[in-house]
């Protein structure tokens, strides 16, 4: 196994280093954006738009809603107004054009902490170890979905840390700060990837979005691929490369076409060999990381 | 993986796997369970804004995005924190530092994406967000024969929803008191009585409406209140027996 420290070192060489880190540069711009946009009507009184990730208004006209969180609360007994409907319905159909989990690697501040913690436990060089099953956060899901019929109210969103740290950016954290590192300490010491590749509802819930995803990464040039593993070590849910990548012998297309992907556009920088692009499922070979634009 | 060509799983495996997803799973389910039992009593002094659905309703209602928070022009809701006595990310005030300020207009309830702060609210006087009572007589001002009378005079709905009843003062034997009395018909329970009131703790404190009420056996009837609906009374007048007197007192 080589040293994880010279990971997209040979991509940084071979296409400098902002081709090298474009998407995680973009990526990075469009979460502090968000996060800005979110932050100007309280701190500075610039209301672009309202409210937090699980609803907000747009100039006070659009609005977005959480549709993950909206039912939640349909199965907790409560019919929500039009207005919620419609938000949820926008979301939903932005993110089933251009990827569920893109939310996860674009959007979710959670991804700061934990893309924090995933590149700290690349430079400690932490063991990769097989901990818990991926399939936790769908059984999780399904808790989160059944247990308000019981209940009568949504309780994954008494302890949702995905919600709580946008709310509590936004509105004050409180203690909250206490779960936040808990979930750092255990991607970085327990689980790689841990909260968001293993344990997050959220994420799972998006991934089933991913169905109809139009933006998908392929890698296209595979048989260009050097086996240095750069992608697998970067990619926040590495088993999905491994079909597209080495599949061709098995038939298998180069599309990532696993519903987890995030479309976090990681596994384009680091590979020193283009073997991959982010396309869309409709145009085929059509690029769209070549524009270099995705919004 | 690798060594086996094919990512068959044997039916032991899944069956493992699967007990294992399910019994974690099911004790985080508990555990939540649990404290979304203990979220539904919250702090009785955590208010919610005006026209928040009962309790219950409410948290299965409320998307936690915080619109009404921002909506508020005197800034005065919060968002409940993690690991405060309230259901995570829902809003609320407390009386004694930011009580309602009674919008006309009523921003919080408008902005409410979900319907949580109930739309049919369109007078704020109809908003029912507590209900003030005067816990302490023993400290109320009032109540040991001052004029004090600050909690009537802040009430919005000055004279209506609170007025002052004079009754004797037993202390002195010759004086009044005049009681603050809240009427919970009229009163919103915005808070500006326990904001404004000058002891420590307020003596006077708005308290959600289902720990301030009593109710009524539902067989119940004012006798007085039923002869008014009826014009006489609903019984036979009292009868005149004859009095029985013992035969030596005769």
């Amino acid at each position: 196994m080589k040293n994880n420290q010279s990971l997209g070192f040979e991509a940084v060489k071979k296409k400098g280093w902002f081709s090298a880190n474009r998407f995680l540069i973009l990526r990075r711009i469009v979460q502090v954006t968000i996060l800005t946009l979110f932050l100007l009507g309280p701190l500075a009184g610039i209301w672009i738009i309202q409210g937090n990730l699980s609803s907000s208004l747009l100039l006070g006209v659009v609005p977005f809603t959480d549709p993950f969180i909206l039912l939640q609360s349909m199965a907790s007994g409560h019919l929500p107004l039009f207005q919620g409907f419609l938000g949820a319905l926008i979301v939903a159909l932005f993110y089933g054009l251009v990827g569920g989990r893109v939310f996860c690697s674009w959007i979710c501040p959670v991804n700061l902490l934990t893309d924090a913690a995933a590149w700290c436990r690349r430079k400690l060089n932490l063991r990769k170890e097989k901990v818990i099953s991926r399939q936790w956060r769908y059984w999780i899901l399904a808790m989160v979905m059944i247990l308000p019929l019981f209940t009568g109210v949504m309780s994954w969103e008494l302890v949702n840390p995905v919600s709580a740290f946008n709310r509590g950016l936004f509105f004050g954290m409180g203690l909250g700060w206490i779960l936040f590192l808990m979930i750092f300490l255990f991607d970085l010491l327990a689980v790689e990837n841990g909260w968001c590749g293993h344990l997050c509802p959220m994420g799972a819930f998006y991934s089933l979005i991913n169905r109809t995803s139009l933006i998908k990464v392929s890698a296209v040039k595979r048989e260009q691929c050097t086996d240095c593993s750069d992608c697998f070590d970067v990619c926040p849910e590495p088993e999905i490369l491994k079909g597209p990548v080495y599949g061709k012998k098995h038939d298998i297309g180069p599309l990532v076409k696993d519903l987890t992907c995030t479309n976090c556009g990681r596994c384009v920088d680091v590979c020193a060999e283009n073997v991959f692009e982010i396309t869309t499922v409709l145009s085929g070979k059509n690029s769209l990381a070549k524009g270099g634009e995705i919004k | 993986m690798s060594k086996r060509p094919q990512r068959k799983v044997t039916r032991r495996q899944f069956l493992v796997n699967t007990s294992k997803g399910a019994c974690g799973v099911g004790f985080m389910g508990m555990g939540l369970a649990g404290y979304s039992n203990q979220s539904q009593s919250a702090n009785p002094q955590m208010l919610r804004p005006p026209g928040a659905l009962p309790e219950a309703d409410f948290q299965s209602a409320c998307i936690r995005c915080g619109l009404c928070v921002e909506a508020c022009p005197y800034d005065m809701l919060k968002l409940g924190r993690l690991f405060q006595p309230i259901a995570t990310g829902t809003p609320y005030f407390l009386a004694r530092t930011d009580p309602c300020e009674m919008c006309e207009d009523i921003p919080c309830k408008a902005a409410c994406p979900t319907g949580a702060l109930d739309p049919e609210l369109n007078n704020i006087d109809d908003a029912r967000m507590g209900l003030a009572v005067l816990i302490d007589q023993e400290n109320c001002l009032n109540f040991q024969g001052l004029r004090c009378d600050v909690c009537y005079r802040v009430c919005p709905l000055i004279d209506e929803a609170i007025t002052l009843e004079m009754h004797r003062n037993t202390r002195t034997g010759h004086h009044a008191v005049f009681i603050p009395t809240v009427h919970s018909d009229l009163c919103t329970g915005c808070g500006k009585c326990e904001e404004a009131c000058v002891l420590e703790e307020a003596a006077i404190k708005v308290l959600p409406r289902t720990i301030a009420k009593g109710e009524l056996g539902h067989h119940y009837r004012w006798g007085w209140k039923e002869k008014e609906k009826a014009g006489e009374s609903l019984i036979d007048p009292v009868l005149d027996l004859p009095d029985r007197v013992p035969e030596v007192l005769k």
